[in-house]
Formats: structure tokens, C-alpha cells, sequence
């Protein structure tokens, strides 16, 4: 039987998340046996080859090219979770929610103490905000919720060896209780 | 100009003898002197009271009616309660809008018209109204907006119009609050019994609560007295923020010497030397008649020194304004408001009983509690028990409106079906009606037969009936935004629950519901029921729950057959970002 595959994205996140995948320590080798890797940026593979079995993302979506990574992610994997804070809620970058964007790009490009000569990038090639962070949820279903800011490796590795095994998932509430 | 405020600021806080628990009536003196109540003028009470400013703001800001900012001459509070939409207060929403050229939230140029929104205001019989700088004006007509806002311009002169006639709408008075009262009666024959006894009167005629909780009034007066204090509370909980109720606007209108009575029968039994009128701040234009009243009974000897003649028994009432704020009908609430903070639910036990205003233990009555008191004490504890039902006595007010020919207040005994009450009020066709407002039940036409009682159907009185020409679930939505935006925002089940319950509640009315949605829908209901700190929250998804179980097939009509459908609209989200930069998305096509 070949292995399960597996692919990871990142969207508007600070990457804590990919860090704590990467945090599994040495049993990353064990997870190599079990699965293989697909689209990741751990590997660097940019698109994806071909359907997944799982599909973890990290990040809130903030721009158009996140809508169209994400819509692709669940187009292309059977089983999708949504990796820690920003995805689940929009995290962090969702702050920005509170004020409109304009006075947010203004205040960064046009305003702020240290701006010469600002403007507000229009260059073709980077992507365009949208006018808040949402959470993955609200744009494609979502299968699971994983909290945590990062969740730990333990809750991924717990999650993803459940999911593998078809075993429920069982996370102690000392794994997910983060205040 | 800061100076001459900063004089005014200290003479209205001597006015109020400094007493940090004034504040309510400072804030409320001062912005009525300004306007508004800005950062200096908030650091200068807070100084002339020797407190933090940060205590100032924070009572200040929680108030719908105390303003942080600069308002117009004049504010427009149009009420957007649920049963004034339905006689269309939108349309007059729109008609202020056009003729002055602003939006709601908005002030003229001039300064001289601010449009507000503002939730029941306890007019719902004689909709669509709104309060001019707190005078209230209802059954406004489009052809009406012109005649207002010109009487505004030319000084304010609301009064004379047609639209600030206030309709009784006494529809069926009753033997137990409207019947012809002799004034004193109650108190004179408080004062021949002791105490106990009279607690033991109220026992016999097992008079419950009328708030809606029916807590049995003999009990809560006996724990009250027995609790240790330096000094006892009565209070009278005059906040009816209930939508759709105004049921005390006509008792306070028609019997406040009923309430008064009743109040001072309360403070003979508890021992309570004060007792004060929680009156919320939209009835604010019955305070001069309430004040008359209270100055007619000292002068008969019915309030002040040796009350009726008995030796030591000293007791005085003080009415307090509210400042617009639902959760202030909450009793721990009322009591903080009352003690000049912001109305935020305290955590209980301890209970107000035991330690309620200035911590000292406090009775919390109802108007109509109250009322029926001092009528038990007239006409006897048997008398009261034969009328209505074994576990609930005596008679209710209903606060009727919406779609029925004759909205009004009714007094009915306990026990009496909805139905009754719908034949009575000429509402036969019905498909829905609300009772105990947005906290309490949606029914159908199914569940007309079941019975206003403690054992049935437990209500504050507000009877809301829903035609069969109504969306009824906009209207539920109606309630779940009432309830965001009345939510003090202590506890987040209540403060983030409803505002979900509110998102998704309107993706399902919005055709874009899913089972899955549905399912959270539910499961959110039982989150904000379960886990929230008080009253509000608790009840804040009733209009959903009711409906879920009332009304399925009006959930099942718009729940779509779909896996999953996206809350989110791209092209409504990049818009924005696509006028700043001057670009167009190029997305590839993706498609779930």
C-alpha cells in the first residue's frame, strides 16, 4: 500500500506553526515512514504532484493569493486542518481587522515617522489584501481544528498519528488549554 | 471656558454632597448642562470626587445615553425595537434621514440634530416612537418627520405636537392593580401587624415575582430582615427593558400610589430606612408626577418620620434615574448602577438579599410585585389566592403589542391561555406570539393552549403577537442583535456568543445555511445559555432555541442541501483593496 500523503501550507502566519512540525524531533523519521510529504514548503515542493491524503494549513487568509492557495489546498485534500491560531481564528494578523485597510496602508506607507517619499505598492506581482484577515473556515470547509499558538508538536503529532491509524483522537486537556 | 466647567463640575458635585454613589446623577446633571461628557470634564469629577478618572469613564462609557462626544443641540432617539420595525420604523428612519441630510449616528453641520437608535423605550403599544431629548413621542407617521423636526429647530417645542400625546392604553383593568385604591390603607394596616405577620400574610397569598423568575416574595422579604446589616434596602425595580413591555409605564402612570404603598410596606417589614425607584431613563418624563406623588405622601404622613403614627418607623424614598441600559434590570446590575458604576451583573451568591446596595442587604422588588403587595395588605392574603391558579395567584399584567387590534396593557389572572388572550386582544389569525419578550418563548399556533403561570408559561408580561404576514425569524434575528448589543460585555460566552449567534443566525436567514451551520447554530445556543454569567446571556438564544423547536419548518425551508457554503464573498473582500492600489485580481480558478 503506498503511504499516506501528506501536504502542509502557509498563508498569513508567522510560520510558529511549521516550526512545531518541525518540533516532532526525531520522530520525524518515524513520520517519514509513514507518510510522504507532497506540496510543503519543508520540502519546497511548490505545487501539488497530485491529490493528498491530509492537508495542514497554517495561517489566515489576507490576500487573494491565500484565497486561491487555500481553495487549491481543499480542492486537492481529502482531510484539511486548520494549523493553529491564525487559521482557526485569524490570529495575530487579524488585529489589522480593527481598523479600515486604507487608514492601515496609509498609516504603513504614507504616514509612518519613517516613510520618505511613501506609496502604497500596486507592483502586479504581490498579491492584494483583502479588507480583513479571515479565518480558513470561512472560506472552504474546514475537516479539523487544531488551537494552539503553535499547537505543539505532541497535539500534531497526536492528531496526525490518530488520523493515520483511523483511531479517535484523544488530546488531554493539559495539551490544549493554553492560558 | 475650562474654568467656568471646572466650577459647574464642583457645584454639581456638592449638589450631590461629593457622594461617590451620586454619580449616576452627576454624570447625568453634568451632561445635561453640556452636552457631552468629554475627557477633561470627566477628569474633573473624578477629581472633585477624589477618584481615578478610569472609575469616571468607565461608568460614563457604559451608558447609551451619556455621550463621550460632542451630539447636536438636540438628539433623535428613534426606537428600532422589533415591534416598531414592524409598524414601520424604518420608513420614518429614512424620512429623519432625508430631511436632514444625515445618517443615523450622525449630527448636522449645525449642530443642532443628532439621529441615535435606541432599543424598546416601553412604547410598543403606540408604535413607531422616539425619544426628543428624552421626551417621547410615538405613533409617528411619515407625514409627522417634517412638523418634529421643525418644531426642534424653532426651540425644542415637542411637546405641543400631536405625536407627544401618550396613550394610556389601559385596555382590561383588574381587581388586583387598577381597581380604585384608598390611599394609606395598606401602610396603616402594615403598621398594626408585626413583621413576621405580614410575611406570613404574603406567605398565605403565595405571591410570586412578577419580574418573571417568581421567586416567592414572603421568602425574599424574610431573608432580607433576617440578614445581618448595618442598614436594610428596598428597591423597586422600575428598569422595564424587556422589549415589548411597558406594563409599569401605566402602573406608574395610573397607581403610583399603589407602588409607593407597597414599597413601604417592604421597608416596615425588612427595616429599611431608604428605599429607592429604579426608574429607567426613557420614563424619564414621569419623574415630576412621581416626585409629586412622593411629596403628597410625606405630607399625609405616609413617608418621612413616624409613619402612620408608629413610633420609629422613619422611611424615605429617593428615585433614581437609569441611563439607558437593559442588563440594568438585572437586580445586582440595578444595585451597581445604583451605586454610580457601570451595570454589570455581580457574581452571586452573595445574593442582593444578603448583601445588595452598599453591600448592606437589599430587597429587589418588581413594580407589579409591589403593587400586589400593598393590595394584600388592603384586601387580604385570601382574597389574592382565590384569584388565579394554585402556584401562581393573583393576576399579571400583559404588556400587548404588534400585530392585534388592541395593543395595550391587560390584566389577566394566572392560568388564563394564550389563546384567551389573543380573542381578547382581536389577534385570532396569529401564527406567532412572543411572550416574556426576546428572553423568553417564540410560540406557535400549536402551543396557543398552554397557560400564562409559573407552571407554564413564566412571563415578565411582554406579549408580543406576530401576524401572519411576518418574517418571523427576521424578527428573532431582530432579538439576537438586540441582545449583542446589550450584553455588558463582561463574560465572553455572552459577549462573543451572541455576536455569533447573530453571524451565523443570519447566514442560515440568508439562504446560505447549511445543516453543519445549523448544527453550530445549536450548539453555540447552548454554549451562550449554559456558560454565561447572568440573566442576559443565559436567555440571550431563547429567540433561536424556541423557534428551533417551535417552528422547524421555517428553519428547514432555508437550510440548503449543500456540504458547505462559504461565508466568505471574495469579491466583496478585495474591493477595497483593489480601489487603493488601482488593480484587478487575476485569481486562477479554484473551485471547492
Amino acid at each position: 500500500m503506498a503511504k499516506p500523503l501528506v501536504a502542509t501550507g502557509h498563508f498569513t502566519g508567522c510560520f510558529g506553526c511549521h516550526m512545531s512540525i518541525l518540533d516532532i524531533d526525531e520522530r520525524i523519521l518515524d513520520l517519514v515512514e509513514l507518510v510522504e510529504f507532497d506540496k510543503s514548503p519543508i520540502n519546497d515542493i511548490k505545487r501539488f504532484s497530485r491529490p493528498v491524503d491530509i492537508g495542514l494549513v497554517e495561517g489566515g487568509v489576507s490576500n487573494d493569493e491565500n484565497v486561491e492557495f487555500l481553495r487549491m489546498f481543499r480542492e486537492n485534500c481529502k482531510i484539511l486542518i486548520a494549523l493553529g491560531a491564525c487559521a482557526v481564528t485569524g490570529g495575530v494578523p487579524s488585529i489589522r481587522n480593527t481598523v479600515p485597510l486604507r487608514e492601515c496602508l496609509q498609516e504603513a506607507f504614507i504616514d509612518g515617522p519613517t516613510v520618505v517619499d511613501g506609496k502604497i505598492p500596486d507592483d502586479p506581482d504581490i498579491p492584494i489584501l483583502l479588507d480583513k484577515v479571515y479565518p480558513c473556515h470561512e472560506v472552504v470547509k474546514i475537516d479539523y481544528f487544531l488551537p494552539g499558538c503553535p499547537p505543539s508538536a505532541d497535539v500534531i503529532w497526536a492528531a496526525l498519528t490518530a488520523l493515520l491509524s483511523g483511531k479517535p483522537l484523544d488530546l488531554p486537556y493539559e495539551m490544549v488549554k493554553y492560558d | 471656558m475650562a474654568e467656568a466647567h471646572s466650577t459647574l463640575v464642583k457645584e454639581v458635585v456638592e449638589q450631590f454632597g461629593a457622594d461617590r454613589s451620586r454619580l449616576m446623577d452627576i454624570a447625568r446633571a453634568l451632561h445635561g448642562k453640556l452636552g457631552h461628557l468629554s475627557e477633561d470634564i470627566i477628569g474633573e469629577i473624578a477629581d472633585a470626587l477624589g477618584i481615578h478618572r478610569v472609575e469616571v469613564r468607565d461608568m460614563v462609557s457604559f451608558y447609551a445615553f451619556l455621550s463621550r462626544s460632542p451630539k447636536g443641540k438636540t438628539t433623535i432617539r428613534l426606537c428600532n425595537a422589533v415591534v416598531e420595525r414592524m409598524n414601520g420604523a424604518d420608513e420614518i428612519a429614512q424620512a429623519f434621514e432625508e430631511a436632514l441630510g444625515i445618517r443615523f449616528g450622525e449630527t448636522t453641520p449645525d449642530g443642532a440634530i443628532s439621529l441615535e437608535y435606541t432599543p424598546c423605550m416601553g412604547m410598543s403599544d403606540q408604535p413607531p416612537s422616539a425619544l426628543v431629548n428624552g421626551v417621547p413621542i410615538t405613533g409617528i407617521r411619515k407625514a409627522d418627520v417634517p412638523a418634529i423636526i421643525d418644531a426642534i429647530k424653532k426651540g425644542g417645542a415637542v411637546q405641543s405636537l400631536p405625536v407627544a400625546e401618550i396613550e394610556l392604553n389601559l385596555r382590561q383593568s383588574g381587581p388586583v392593580i387598577f381597581a380604585p385604591m384608598d390611599r394609606g390603607a395598606a401602610v396603616r394596616r402594615a403598621v398594626d401587624m408585626t413583621p413576621d405577620e405580614i410575611i406570613a400574610t404574603m406567605n398565605t397569598a403565595r405571591l410570586r415575582g412578577r419580574g418573571g423568575a417568581g421567586f416567592p416574595l414572603a421568602m425574599k422579604w424574610d431573608f432580607c430582615r433576617k440578614a445581618e446589616g448595618d442598614a436594610h434596602y428596598i428597591i423597586c425595580n422600575a428598569d422595564e427593558g424587556e422589549p415589548g413591555t411597558f406594563k409599569d409605564r401605566v402602573i406608574l402612570t395610573e397607581q403610583p400610589d399603589l407602588v409607593f404603598e407597597g414599597m413601604t410596606v417592604a421597608a416596615f417589614v425588612i427595616g429599611a430606612r431608604e428605599g429607592f425607584l429604579y426608574l429607567r431613563a426613557e420614563y424619564e418624563y414621569l419623574l415630576p408626577h412621581l416626585e409629586q406623588v412622593l411629596a403628597r405622601r410625606r405630607r399625609l404622613g405616609l413617608l418621612g418620620e413616624n409613619i402612620c403614627g408608629r413610633e420609629g418607623f422613619n422611611f424615605d424614598i429617593r428615585i433614581q434615574l437609569g441611563a439607558g441600559a437593559y442588563i440594568c434590570g438585572e437586580e445586582s446590575a440595578l444595585i451597581e448602577s445604583l451605586e454610580g458604576k457601570r451595570g454589570a451583573p455581580r457574581d452571586r451568591p452573595p445574593f442582593p438579599v444578603q448583601k445588595g446596595y452598599r453591600n448592606q442587604p437589599s430587597s429587589v422588588n418588581n413594580v407589579e410585585t409591589l403593587c400586589c403587595a400593598a393590595r394584600i395588605m388592603e384586601k387580604g392574603a385570601e382574597w389574592f389566592s382565590s384569584i388565579g391558579t394554585r402556584d401562581s395567584t393573583g393576576a399579571k399584567l400583559l404588556s400587548v403589542s404588534g400585530d392585534c387590534e388592541r395593543p395595550g396593557v391587560y390584566e389577566v389572572p394566572y392560568g388564563a391561555t394564550v389563546a384567551t388572550v389573543l380573542n381578547m386582544v382581536g389577534a385570532e389569525d396569529a401564527a406567532a406570539v412572543q411572550v416574556g419578550g426576546p428572553s423568553g418563548q417564540c410560540l406557535a399556533p400549536r402551543n396557543f393552549g398552554r397557560s400564562i403561570s409559573f407552571e407554564d408559561i413564566p412571563t415578565g408580561g411582554s406579549f408580543i403577537v406576530f401576524g401572519p404576514q411576518r418574517n418571523i425569524l427576521e424578527s428573532m434575528h431582530q432579538f439576537i442583535e438586540f441582545f449583542v448589543e446589550e450584553s455588558c460585555g463582561w463574560c465572553v460566552p455572552c459577549r462573543v456568543g451572541a455576536k455569533h449567534l447573530d453571524i451565523i443566525f443570519r447566514k442560515i436567514l440568508d439562504g446560505k445555511g447549511t445543516r453543519a451551520d445549523y448544527q453550530q447554530l445549536e450548539q453555540v445556543c447552548m454554549t451562550v445559555k449554559t456558560m454565561s454569567r447572568c440573566g442576559l446571556g443565559q436567555t440571550a438564544a431563547n429567540p433561536i432555541l424556541t423557534t428551533m423547536r417551535n417552528f422547524p419548518e421555517l428553519y428547514d425551508a432555508l437550510l440548503q442541501s449543500d456540504d458547505f457554503i462559504p461565508s466568505f464573498d471574495l469579491d466583496k473582500a478585495i474591493k477595497e483593496g483593489c480601489e487603493i492600489t488601482g488593480r484587478t485580481p487575476a485569481l486562477e480558478e479554484h473551485h471547492v
